[in-house]
């Protein structure tokens, strides 16, 4: 492997981290709302969240991202590689944060909810003051644990052509004819940008720990 | 456009419902496997012998921070530079295998770590050691707890086996995507794959319910 071969490989890991970031401050907040959907029982609504949930929790990304990349033009939608990648891994993101964010919000006490409403305050203040601290504090683990598994799946958009790190490691692969070292260096890629993320959940949990035992 | 595609589709119903049960096969083969594999990998990491329990929790460790599809081709692309090469059907399975063992070794282990010490305590005082121990002791009570993890863990092999796409193992994406390719007809296509995966994961999550039902009843 020569200089431009490692070149490539760090280029292929902007691109995972750049998508797999986008993905997350995507599907996040989505997972969210589909989560408050869900917990306020809106009728219809309701089921039809939790149907679509259940599909997408289902579907291998390879799949969905063959179907987003694919299928949008046919709608008149051309969309770009990166942004196809970045939409379908958003999908499968807002599908199993949705069911964090659920989890969250049915632990959660109504009590402080009832007593924040017989003071008056309306519900928007209610939700931002009262119910997202917690459920943020509650869902954290769980929420970091889905973004390790989407990075892990982000090579599925590799499929369309996306040039990530997994990709670049093929090509090399199969241009020097010795697909190991490429591979491991990809490797190497992925427990660090992963390893990051668990650093930085372990440092949130002390820093969540500590404040509430101030 | 959507009645075209569904036209197509069903002219094409054998090559779905081929691609459809060469997912179900390699799922079905790929997780008895693991489990089996992943059985042993637990009882050595709960074994005595520290040096290998260590070093197969490293790596463990190592093996969850890899994405499949990067092992996948470690496995079909990585081999052959040791003299090993196989064919992309049983590539796969084994990457599937070898992938998802890991994962249920640490799933057991945890579901071990959290049980109380008591009845291990008083099967040594028996006189169970070893592989009686660990059939007879640890392993019922490990198993039932981990029952739904398993069923997570089954879903994932499903959801996993669309990668082997690349390698161009001719399951369910597969076959959507050449008919895709071929008619030009995505959406139906790649839609009713996914109706076929959820069929799939639902079948699984109720057989995890079944399960716990009868578990439960005979408790």
């Amino acid at each position: 492997m020569g200089t431009g071969d490692y070149l490539a490989l760090a280029a292929g890991a902007l691109n995972t981290i750049a998508i797999s970031l986008l993905a997350i401050a995507i599907g996040t907040p989505l997972g969210l709302g589909l989560a408050l959907i869900r917990w306020a029982r809106l009728r219809g609504f309701d089921t039809l969240v939790a149907a679509v949930v259940s599909l997408l929790r289902a579907t291998p990304s390879v799949t969905l991202v063959l179907l987003v990349y694919f299928a949008l033009p046919t709608l008149g939608v051309e969309v770009p590689r990166f942004t196809a990648g970045v939409a379908t891994l958003a999908l499968g993101s807002m599908a199993y944060n949705c069911e964090i964010w659920r989890g969250a919000l049915l632990a959660f006490p109504t009590d402080q909810l009832d007593a924040a409403r017989a003071f008056g305050m309306p519900a928007s203040l209610r939700f931002r003051l009262i119910v997202l601290p917690q459920i943020l504090r509650a869902a954290l683990p769980a929420l970091v644990n889905e973004m390790t598994l989407l990075i892990k799946v982000s090579p599925a958009v590799a499929v369309i052509g996306v040039v990530e790190t997994t990709r670049a490691a093929v090509r090399i692969g199969a241009a020097t004819y010795s697909p190991i070292p490429p591979f491991l260096v990809a490797l190497a890629i992925y427990v660090a940008v992963i390893g990051c993320f668990v650093a930085t959940q372990r440092v949130l949990e002390r820093r969540r720990d500590h404040g509430l035992a101030a | 456009m959507i009645p075209h595609g569904l036209a197509v589709l069903w002219e094409q119903r054998d090559a779905v419902l081929a691609g459809f049960l060469t997912t179900l096969g390699i799922a079905a083969v790929s997780a008895v496997c693991a489990a089996l594999l992943g059985l042993m990998l637990f009882a050595l990491l709960i074994s005595r012998v520290r040096a290998v329990a260590f070093a197969l929790a490293w790596l463990i460790d190592l093996m969850r921070c890899v994405p499949f599809m990067l092992f996948c081709y470690l496995i079909y692309y990585g081999l052959p530079s040791f003299g090993i090469v196989i064919d992309n059907l049983p590539a796969g399975i084994i990457a599937l295998t070898v992938y998802n063992a890991a994962y249920i070794a640490e799933l057991l282990r945890g579901g071990f770590a959290a049980l109380p010490r008591d009845g291990i305590e008083a099967g040594h005082a028996f006189g169970f050691h070893g592989w009686r121990l660990l059939l007879r002791i640890i392993l019922p009570p490990v198993l039932l707890s981990s029952i739904p993890m398993l069923g997570n863990q089954m879903v994932q092999i499903i959801k996993d086996s669309a990668f082997l796409v690349i390698i161009a193992v001719q399951e369910l994406t597969f076959a959507a995507n050449e008919i895709q390719a071929t008619y030009y007809v995505p959406f139906a296509s790649f839609v009713c794959a996914m109706l076929l995966y959820w069929l799939m994961c639902l079948a699984v999550e109720s057989g995890v319910r079944a399960v716990l039902r009868m578990a439960e009843a005979r408790r």
